[in-house]
């Protein structure tokens, strides 16, 4: 017997491997013209999985205190063999996972795959499209360098506008009144810790979730397939998807690779905080649509103040967007979404390139 | 209840006082504020006056009583001075500003040597000999609305000093008895000084009066023009004192710094300025053959060695900076280099090319280090170039080999 076959056998007959892997064997994907979106998810994934493991090998070297960090990431990035690949791969692999995350978001609005029984489904996903960005933000902090301290200043200077609780909110972020090395380490803290226990528990969900209930059929598929039983097909996800997606992992490692190589991420000069913050300060690109969009609400809106207004109406709008699967329900509003859907995409995308161009 | 009624009282009490001292007539200011020309003095204009600000009132230099309103305010019997004549004026100023006892009332770090100071400049001379045109006190500071030289509004702020001076000393009319040039302003103003106080705002930049004193005003003579350019070019001047220019200048009959440099449009000092070029100010007095022509080309030659072997790490430094690699460290040495050309630039100043090669040497030691960590940079750029392409390769064929895996067994199902 090959070694291979032994050890499945031995795993088998302990932990009954076959009948713990039969549900893998019986799930199906559904091929039709949309498929190749069924792939974001994964991607997605797979970009995580890089951040974990570039993430525990800059923990090596990576040291958490305002006077130490620039030092240690430049140390990183110019002593440490292959220091430089790792912090470029995390940080590109970062902003990829955070795309093809709101790609995938998208894909699920506009296939409306988040209906009904999947709607917990989509709950957990957005909820994990909060916390990438929450690594984004937490994980831009920690080189200590001019952009990422002043841009975290006016990033928790906004959070500290929310009525009511925003000055507590504020000082927690913070650890204080002002953006030190107690900031430093409570975000180096939220990034290696209690986001990625939190996103490690989601992603379980999310998967559970999805092998429970299955990939959907795009709601404009579904009626063609009822019409048309004969033209309904069907791929086993293993191996026939996994081994596509593994296709599709291996060319986001390649375009993660020439990222790096071509274009490695860069360090600046380090934080200096009694410094006057330079012009044109901006946040990761994936902040921008809203902190553009703050920027042109003017400073009062009647009795109220235009930025509280802005943060409200992005909250409520974040809260909304959460709980689209319940508001989906006659065609009316299931227009209505689709409408919605489109008008963010494209006011985020226009926001986004203007808050590029403005200075 | 009490507690409310005594502060009530308070209140009206200061309420009472104000006004009572902003009703308090002044007769001066009532008809002076309605006269034209020179005598035009109005409420508002004195309130500025740094005088006014410390309680002194018109009476305070033309005697007098404004209180009154009538002719018995003009008593000379009681005081009345009226118009201060030109020639009175320092005199008058001095008697406050010359009395340390009577300032330190109002300003203790004020000094009180303007007056004696005045005495020995150029202008307080000629104004002793009878000279009514030379600047007195109120031509620089003003009068009526004088201000604190802090004040940037103020004559004698230090971004208006040379204005003020160009008054007179620009007029070529006015000057034309004393026989002296008038375009010292023009020439400032063309200078490397002009540009670093007004353009760059940098207060400590020199005016007229950072060489040639304010109440002391006076030229420095060609024995002392070293000294004077030494308060802030230490350095330079204490090369200069040891070099052998030293003494070849004062045999010359040359002022030091001037003789190279110039003085009221004195500009940014360049290369140029050294070596055997027809720019060079060195071949003014020196010809070839001779151990100085010799000792200019050979400065020039090496600091200008070392500014090109910058340029060449700069640029390297640069093109590895594009390309994504990580060279703050060399470019934080490259700086050093920097300092030790602004350190042989200064040398020159000894006119000798040996200590100048030294200040070189330890440049181009640098720059040759930092040259190598360019290349090292962009080898390293190169090297993860070729590693990607390796990487890309080894993916290409996976991806391939499992389409085609994909394939096979789709094929048998």
């Amino acid at each position: 017997m090959a070694p291979l076959a032994r050890v499945r056998n031995w795993l088998d007959e302990r932990f009954g491997w076959d009948e713990l892997l039969a549900p893998l064997r019986h799930k199906t994907v559904p091929i039709h013209r949309y498929s190749y979106w069924y792939f974001l998810g994964g991607i997605t994934l797979f970009l995580f999985g890089v951040q974990v493991c570039t993430g525990i090998l800059l923990l090596l070297y990576y040291r958490p205190s305002a006077n130490e960090a620039f030092e240690s990431v430049q140390y990183l990035m110019t002593q440490v063999k292959f220091g430089w690949l790792v912090r470029s791969v995390h940080s590109w692999a970062a902003n990829l996972m955070i795309l093809t995350a709101f790609l995938h978001m998208f894909s699920v609005v506009f296939l409306r795959a988040y209906r009904k029984p999947r709607e917990l489904t989509w709950v957990s996903g957005m909820l994990l499209l909060f916390l990438a960005m929450g690594f984004g933000f937490s994980g831009y902090l920690l080189p200590w360098n001019t952009l990422a301290f002043f841009a975290t200043k006016v990033g928790t200077d906004i959070a500290g506008q929310v009525p009511f609780v925003g000055h507590r909110t504020m000082i927690f972020l913070r650890g204080g009144e002002e953006v030190t090395g107690a900031t430093l380490s409570r975000f180096f803290g939220f990034h290696v810790a209690v986001l990625p226990g939190l996103t490690t528990l989601l992603v379980g969900v999310h998967l559970l979730l999805i092998q429970r209930f299955g990939i959907s059929v795009p709601a404009r598929i579904e009626p063609e397939w009822r019409e048309l039983p004969q033209e309904k097909r069907e791929m086993r996800f293993f191996p026939s998807f996994l081994l596509r997606e593994l296709m599709a992992w291996y060319i986001a490692l390649g375009v993660l690779g020439a990222l790096a190589a071509f274009s490695p991420w860069g360090l600046g000069t380090k934080a200096d905080p009694f410094a006057p913050a330079p012009a044109g300060i901006k946040p990761e690109w994936y902040f921008l649509f809203m902190f553009q969009t703050l920027k042109l609400i003017p400073a009062k809106l009647g009795l109220l103040d235009g930025e509280v207004v802005g943060i409200l109406t992005f909250s409520l709008a974040g809260l909304i967007w959460l709980l689209v699967p319940f508001l989906d329900g006659t065609k009316r509003t299931q227009r209505l979404v689709t409408g919605a859907a489109m008008f963010v995409v494209a006011y985020m995308g226009m926001m986004t390139a203007y808050g590029y161009v403005a200075k | 209840m009490w507690r409310n009624r005594s502060l009530g009282a308070i209140f009206v009490l200061i309420i009472t006082v104000a006004l009572a001292q902003a009703q308090q007539p002044n007769s001066c200011v009532d008809c002076h504020s309605a006269l034209e020309g020179e005598l035009h003095v109005t409420q508002e204009q004195f309130a500025q006056d740094i005088h006014a600000q410390k309680g002194l009132t018109c009476a305070s230099c033309h005697g007098g009583d404004p209180s009154k309103t009538d002719d018995s305010a003009m008593s000379k019997a009681a005081g009345f001075k009226g118009k201060i004549e030109r020639a009175g004026v320092p005199k008058l100023c001095g008697s406050c500003h010359s009395d340390p006892a009577f300032m330190r009332q109002y300003n203790p770090s004020l000094r009180t040597d303007q007056f004696s100071q005045y005495q020995t400049s150029i202008h307080g001379k000629r104004q002793a000999a009878g000279d009514t045109k030379v600047a007195v006190c109120t031509d620089c500071h003003g009068v009526h609305d004088l201000r604190p030289a802090s004040d940037t509004r103020s004559k004698v702020h230090p971004l208006n000093i040379a204005t003020t001076c160009s008054r007179c000393h620009a007029d070529a009319e006015y000057m034309a008895t004393y026989k002296i040039p008038t375009n010292q302003f023009a020439d400032y103003k063309t200078s490397v000084h002009h540009e670093a106080l007004v353009e760059r705002g940098d207060l400590s930049a020199p005016t007229c009066t950072t060489c040639h004193g304010n109440h002391g005003a006076t030229p420095p003579g060609v024995g002392s023009v070293a000294n004077v350019c030494s308060t802030c070019h230490v350095f330079q001047a204490q090369l200069f004192e040891a070099s052998p220019h030293k003494a070849a200048f004062a045999s010359a009959g040359l002022p030091g710094c001037v003789t190279c440099h110039s003085n009221h449009g004195i500009s940014k000092p360049s290369d140029a300025m050294l070596g055997t070029s027809a720019h060079s100010v060195c071949t003014n007095c020196h010809t070839q053959g001779d151990a100085g022509y010799k000792a200019a080309g050979d400065m020039q030659q090496q600091i200008s060695g070392l500014e090109t072997s910058i340029v060449r790490s700069d640029r390297i430094l640069s093109q590895a900076e594009s390309s994504g690699m990580e060279v703050s460290q060399p470019r934080l040495e490259l700086d050093q280099a920097r300092d030790a050309l602004t350190k042989a630039r200064v040398t020159v100043h000894t006119f000798a090319a040996h200590p100048v090669r030294a200040d070189v040497d330890s440049g181009l030691k640098i720059t040759t280090k930092t040259y190598g960590e360019g290349e090292g940079a962009l080898r390293e750029r190169d090297y993860r170039r070729t590693g990607l392409g390796m990487s890309l390769v080894a993916i290409v064929f996976v991806v391939v080999a499992l389409r085609l895996y994909i394939k096979e067994i789709e094929k048998n199902q």
